[in-house]
C-alpha cells in the first residue's frame, strides 16, 4: 500500500463517516418536514461550502509546507485521539454504539413537533435550517479534511476524488433507501478513521516540527499498522476490565457529536 | 450587549468543542510533544520517536480518564418548572 492508496482510504472513509451523518439529517429533515425546503437546504450549504473552499483552498497553500504540517499534525493528532478514544470505549462495551437508526428517530420528532413557517421561497423554514445545518457542519469536515490532507501530501485532487466518491456514495445508498444508513458499519468505519488521522498525525506533526522519519514516506507504513495493533490492544485490554468489573461499562452515554 | 456576549460566548464554545473536544490534556499532551520535538530537533537530536511516545502515554491516560467517568458531559439539570412558570426564590 502506498502513500497514495493510504490517503485515498483516509479521505475516503473519514468523508464518509461525515456524509453518513449529514444524510441522515437530511432525510429527517425530508420526510418530517418537506423535501423541497429540504433540497433547498442542502443547495444553500453546497453554495456556502463552495465558497469557504475558493476563500481558503489558495490560502493554505500558501502557507509553508512545514509549518502547515506541524498545525495540521497537531490537530489530526487532537481530532485522532479523540476518534480512537471513542472507538476503543465503544468496542469494548464502555460506551453505546453510535446508532443512526436512534439518531434518526431523534432528529424525525424534533422536526415533526415543530411548526411550519414559510419565508420567502422556502416552504417550510425549519426544514430547510435542518437541512441546512446538518449538511453545512459535515460539509466543513470534509472540507479541512480534503484542504489538509491534500495540501500537506501535495495531491489535492485525489483526495478531492476520495472525498467526492465517498460522498456520492453515501448520498445515493441514504436516498436509494430513503432510510438511515444503519447498515453502513459506521462503528467500524470511525474506529479506521481514527487511526488513520492519527497516523498521519504522528506523521506530518513530528515532522512539521523538525523530526525526519527513518525511510521517509515509507514510515507510514509502519506507523498505520503499529496504531491499529495498539488500539486493538486497549481494546482487549479495556473488554477485561469490564468483564471483570473494574470498568464501568455504559457509563458514557451516545454521543451525536462528529468525532 | 448581553445578546452579542452570549454569541461570542457561544462562537468560543463551539471552536474549543471542535478542536480540543471533550479531553483538554490530549491537545495539551500533543501541543507540548510537538514542542518538545521542535526543541529537540533545533538541537540536533534524533526526535522522530518522541510523537510516537507521546501517543502511547495519551491515549491510554485519557481512555482511563474516560471510563472512569471523569470526562461524563456536565449534566445541567432539567427545570422542574415549565418555562414562564412563576418561581420560587432559592432557599437562603
Amino acid at each position: 500500500m502506498g502513500a497514495a492508496t493510504a490517503l485515498f482510504i483516509a479521505v475516503f472513509l473519514a468523508c464518509a463517516v461525515e456524509a453518513v451523518e449529514a444524510t441522515t439529517i437530511v432525510l429527517a429533515a425530508g420526510t418530517a418536514r418537506d423535501w423541497r425546503s429540504a433540497g433547498y437546504g442542502v443547495g444553500a450549504a453546497l453554495v456556502v461550502l463552495a465558497a469557504i473552499v475558493a476563500v481558503l483552498g489558495p490560502a493554505v497553500s500558501d502557507i509553508p509546507l512545514r509549518g502547515l504540517r506541524a498545525v495540521v499534525g497537531a490537530l489530526l493528532l487532537i481530532f485522532g485521539l479523540q476518534w480512537i478514544r471513542k472507538a476503543i470505549l465503544r468496542a469494548s462495551g464502555h460506551k453505546a454504539l453510535h446508532d443512526e437508526d436512534k439518531l434518526y428517530a431523534k432528529h424525525l420528532a424534533e422536526a415533526e413537533s415543530q411548526q411550519a413557517r414559510r419565508n420567502g421561497i422556502v416552504p417550510d423554514w425549519y426544514g430547510f435550517t435542518l437541512s441546512f445545518k446538518g449538511v453545512l457542519l459535515e460539509g466543513l469536515e470534509v472540507v479541512f479534511i480534503v484542504l489538509t490532507f491534500g495540501t500537506n501530501d501535495h495531491n489535492v485532487g485525489l483526495a478531492t476524488v476520495a472525498a467526492a466518491c465517498a460522498v456520492a456514495l453515501i448520498a445515493a445508498l441514504g436516498f436509494a433507501v430513503k432510510a438511515p444508513l444503519a447498515r453502513v458499519p459506521e462503528n467500524t468505519m470511525k474506529f479506521v478513521v481514527g487511526i488513520m488521522l492519527t497516523s498521519f498525525g504522528v506523521f506530518w506533526g513530528a515532522e512539521g516540527a523538525g523530526a525526519h522519519w527513518p525511510g521517509s514516506d515509507a514510515a507510514l507504513l509502519v506507523i498505520i499498522p503499529a496504531i491499529a495493533l495498539y488500539a486493538i490492544g486497549l481494546v482487549a485490554l479495556l473488554r477485561r476490565t469490564a468483564e471483570t468489573g473494574t470498568g464501568q461499562p455504559g457509563q458514557v452515554p451516545a454521543t451525536t457529536g462528529v468525532h | 450587549m448581553a445578546g452579542a456576549g452570549d454569541r461570542l460566548k457561544a462562537f468560543g464554545a463551539f471552536w474549543y468543542d471542535f478542536v480540543i473536544g471533550d479531553d483538554w490534556l490530549v491537545a495539551a499532551g500533543v501541543v507540548g510533544g510537538l514542542l518538545v520535538t521542535y526543541g529537540l530537533s533545533q538541537a540536533g537530536v534524533t526526535s522522530w520517536w518522541l510523537v510516537p511516545v507521546v501517543l502511547l502515554v495519551l491515549l491510554p491516560v485519557s481512555l482511563s480518564r474516560a471510563a472512569s467517568g471523569s470526562l461524563l458531559p456536565r449534566r445541567t439539570p432539567a427545570p422542574r418548572t415549565p418555562p414562564g412558570a412563576p418561581r420560587t426564590p432559592p432557599a437562603s
